[in-house]
């Protein structure tokens, strides 16, 4: 098969690099206010009916967005499996955790109302919140973790030693970067309830959505700040060579001070990302307090994407850096799949992916409307 | 097994992905009984169908709740668990698992969801394709998975690149039409729909037993019987191509379960039964079938099928072939060129390139291969063999179940079509305490096809002893017991919701619910659910 080269090898590390950011986004975004309605469950539901109108407002479409996360684990283990490696290896006992949270999150969604009894009901809810809650922080734990660099060396037959630990990865600018993550998951959640629900519950999530809106547009300039003035950047010390072999070990790279924002100073039209992040924050502020709930979704989940591009326009071409030694830092240019299997999965994405994206809004179409007390008490099509 | 960094890995893969097994089977079949059941509604517009779909369908969620979040972490794992596995076969591997993601995920997680909710929202037609696309979906994600693990037993369309250490692709059209993965395939979702047949036949058994739900259980048990033949036979077909494709890829593996210590004269007997004795290397008291092992294995009666002390001796000379790729190896990475080769070290390399997993076998004793002794070179080709005994054993009983679900669901198929389901009691109890079978033969199952596969985690390209991740034996104790615990907490309140579920039965639908007698109309549409047949 030749096909494959219709395209070069470094346009399609480029093309990749970009789909792995549409993939977090598209994790964030989607699975995002299922995670925040999880997160806001126990406080915005003041009785059990409240609780299962807002559960039932994520109960038929959870299922979907989450396969953002697991479609984001095939297709980084498929077109970055050095990156699948070293990122899930070194953050074990992490992503064991996160694991857990998100082991318990389906069951809680489907056996919550199996049963009548309150506190069988109140454990689920609070387990609910856990399975939200956890994958939310220690995402952003990680994000905050990688824009520092992580602790890994490589062998020269590449096998993975991992020298950190799992309370090495709780450090100031990790739980900044955790708490962005969970805010901008609750003002997308709270954005989803007003869209969704009505009168208390609409109310309560309008008050969360809209401070925790603000609320992550100040975190995410703080965290700006810190990565300007405190934190480190990587760059490639050798020649590039972006369609060379994926070895990690045939370039040198080292600790550079502003690295992070070399890509700003050079492109200024990448400021966008972090533009895109405050402004669609605070609009969304603005928004669902004007009770314009459509279009604050959208500029929720805007702001959203903003900061998971940040992070990708800072650390361009870096994707992985260690702290140990940079040298064995993964960069777009060489922890890729093959030439071939990139092209193969980039033509199985362009036929899936618009499928995908036309069966989801049609079940969203099917679904449209708010979901009311009424409804549930006569068990007119909510499940849960 | 020893309880190192690799054997702790070993255990925890196994109880994920076994655990995650007890309820993918469920959910493969379930889905297509459900989706059949539903198409009869839609066909014929009897409302006990719609009932039917609904009821084993709040089944179906129980069950596929566990399912996805199990089935999480086995996507998770190969990175956390595996990394160096995954950095050395993910240019191949990974894919399967991110079109299952693309292609089949979304649309059973998306469709899932409005199959619950959608009752009300939908057209019964429009409904009915609903259901028809989760099944489709779930039945696609066993096409992607059993495409990658057919590609760990067979690892076709692949080179290994010495400059990024690891195998990458030469033929994506031959890993997808692997023989191994579409036999297992076949055979693996079979299993799926033997396992919910067996499953509503016996709950459906066990209401008729009761004299509870009769209308429904008798139109599930027709269902259930007629799926579950169709599924049983192509589980046995299928499980015997499986065999045979073994015997061409992974002699070994069927020379283990057959434990068939010497080369036979063709055609081999197949030993129906015995103790094999892995220290010893011979079976005792064993009771032989003439010829059955060589049609088996070769579908003929003149080709020959090695024992295990041959195709050890055969992994020696591997061996030693592979020491020479990894010289090569070693070479090439010394010359310390990053973007060109010499011809001549390419050569070399080359010309053993296939053996060098047999080299890193000897991992396990020496850090360099090169300076492997002899008693080194023998103890990895010994190596080779798994142990015999467990697959042995765990083979026969697979089988034998398998006899078992064809002999069953028969009987029943035949007592449906003479409309004799509730006259013999016995049998009715026969197929209550059936339910848990299925998934004892399919853990079985699984148990054969991944641990004889054994010492290699890739067919003669990977041992498992070298894929696994640098941890901590504290920190892998820990996430085993964690997952263990909390696994076990969940099958246990899911076996309770399901007890609960068809305890409670079914719940009556709104023309059931008020049948006005005086109206033409309901009596057409309730007839049904009180007439027998």
């Amino acid at each position: 098969m030749i096909l494959h080269t219709l395209l070069n090898y470094d346009t399609l590390r480029v093309i990749w690099w970009v789909l792995l950011g549409v993939l977090l986004i598209g994790f964030a975004v989607m699975d995002g206010f299922d995670l925040g309605t999880g997160m806001l469950l126990p406080f915005l539901g003041k009785n059990d009916l409240e609780r299962r109108v807002i559960i039932n407002a994520v109960g038929p479409t959870w299922e979907g967005n989450q396969v953002w996360l697991v479609l984001g684990g095939g297709a980084i283990f498929a077109a970055w499996p050095q990156l699948y490696a070293v990122s899930f290896s070194g953050f074990y006992l992490a992503m064991f955790v996160i694991l857990i949270g998100l082991i318990l999150r389906p069951v809680a969604f489907k056996y919550r109302s199996k049963n009548e009894s309150p506190a069988w009901r109140s454990r689920w809810d609070w387990a609910l919140f856990a399975g939200s809650f956890i994958p939310a922080l220690i995402c952003g734990v990680a994000m905050g973790n990688v824009l520092q660099g992580v602790p890994f060396r490589l062998t020269p037959e590449l096998y993975i030693h991992y020298d950190g630990s799992f309370f090495g990865l709780l450090n100031p600018f990790a739980i900044l970067a955790g708490l962005i993550s969970v805010t901008m998951l609750l003002m997308h959640g709270a954005a989803w309830l007003c869209i969704k629900t009505e009168g208390a519950i609409a109310a309560r999530a309008r008050t969360v959505g809209s401070i925790s809106a603000v609320v992550t547009a100040v975190l995410f300039v703080l965290a700006g700040i810190v990565l300007w003035k405190f934190v480190d950047g990587y760059s490639i010390t050798s020649v590039l060579n972006t369609t060379g072999p994926s070895n990690p070990l045939f370039k040198t790279a080292a600790h550079a001070p502003g690295a992070w924002m070399q890509n700003y100073q050079q492109h200024p039209w990448t400021m966008a990302a972090p533009i895109l992040g405050v402004l669609g924050c605070l609009l969304a502020a603005v928004l669902i307090r004007a009770r314009k709930d459509g279009l604050a979704m959208i500029t929720s989940g805007l702001g959203i994407a903003g900061i998971i591009l940040t992070v990708g326009a800072s650390m361009f071409p870096m994707i992985l850096p260690s702290s140990v030694d940079p040298r064995f830092s993964l960069t777009v240019w060489d922890s890729s799949s093959s030439h071939m299997t990139l092209f193969i999965m980039l033509v199985c994405t362009l036929i899936f992916m618009p499928l995908i994206l036309a069966y989801t809004s049609w079940v969203y179409s099917v679904l449209w409307g708010k979901v009311n007390a009424k409804d549930i008490n006569d068990g007119n099509g909510h499940a849960y | 097994m020893d309880l190192d960094i690799v054997g702790l890995s070993r255990l925890q893969f196994a109880l994920t992905a076994l655990y995650h097994f007890l309820f993918v089977p469920l959910t493969l079949g379930l889905s297509m009984l459900i989706a059949i059941m539903e198409t009869v509604y839609v066909m014929t517009r009897r409302v006990i169908w719609r009932q039917m779909t609904k009821f084993w369908g709040v089944l179906f969620g129980i069950n596929f709740a566990i399912g996805v979040a199990t089935g999480l972490v086995m996507e998770f794992q190969f990175g956390m668990n595996w990394s160096y596995y995954s950095h050395y076969v993910g240019d191949i591997f990974g894919a399967p698992l991110a079109i299952e993601g693309l292609m089949a995920f979304f649309l059973e997680a998306t469709f899932v969801g409005l199959f619950f909710f959608g009752w009300d929202k939908l057209s019964p037609v429009k409904h009915l394709i609903v259901t028809w696309l989760t099944a489709l979906g779930t039945n696609l994600s066993a096409l992607w998975i059993l495409i990658a693990n057919g590609w760990m037993q067979n690892p076709v369309g692949a080179v290994f690149n010495p400059q990024t250490m690891r195998m990458e692709v030469n033929d994506f059209a031959a890993v997808l039409t692997n023989p191994v993965a579409q036999a297992k395939f076949v055979h693996t979702v079979s299993a799926g729909y033997v396992c919910a047949a067996i499953f509503v036949l016996g709950v459906s058994a066990w209401y008729l037993l009761k004299g509870r739900h009769v209308a429904l259980a008798k139109r599930s048990m027709t269902v259930a019987a007629a799926f579950g033949l169709a599924g049983s036979l192509s589980v046995v077909v299928l499980g015997d191509e499986s065999g045979y494709l073994s015997g061409e890829h992974q002699k070994m593996k069927l020379a283990a379960i057959e434990a068939m210590w010497e080369t036979e004269p063709a055609p081999a007997a197949f030993t129906a039964i015995g103790f094999p004795d892995q220290e010893a290397r011979e079976t005792h008291y064993a009771i032989h079938i003439p010829w059955a092992m060589g049609l088996i294995g070769t579908r003929s009666l003149d080709t020959e099928l090695q024992g295990i002390n041959d195709l050890v001796k055969h992994a020696e000379v591997l061996i030693r072939d592979g020491i020479k790729a990894y010289d090569a190896l070693e070479k090439i990475r010394a010359a310390g060129s990053t973007t060109t080769i010499s011809p001549e070290l390419k050569e070399q390399f080359e010309a053993n390139g296939k053996s060098l997993g047999y080299a890193l076998l000897l991992k396990r004793y020496v850090d360099d291969p090169r300076q492997a002794s002899d008693a080194q070179i023998a103890k990895a080709a010994w190596d080779t063999v798994p142990q015999v005994a467990p697959l042995f054993w765990t083979f026969r009983i697979m089988v034998a179940l398998g006899m078992f679900f064809i002999v069953l669901t028969a009987v029943f198929f035949y007592l449906a079509s003479r409309h004799q389901l509730e006259n013999r009691r016995w049998l009715l109890w026969v197929a209550v305490w059936s339910i848990p079978l299925p998934w004892v033969a399919i853990e079985c199952g699984w148990f054969v096809a991944e641990f004889g596969r054994q010492p290699w985690i890739i067919e003669g390209v990977l041992p498992t002893a070298v894929a696994a991740s640098n941890l901590g034996v504290t920190t892998l104790l820990i996430t085993i017991l964690g997952f263990v615990a909390l696994y076990t907490v969940l099958l246990i309140i899911e076996m309770k919701l399901m007890l609960k579920a068809i305890q409670k039965g079914p719940e009556l639908e709104p023309e059931q619910r008020d049948p006005q007698p005086l109206s033409y109309a309901s009596i057409a549409t309730a007839q049904p659910t009180y007439s027998g047949k």
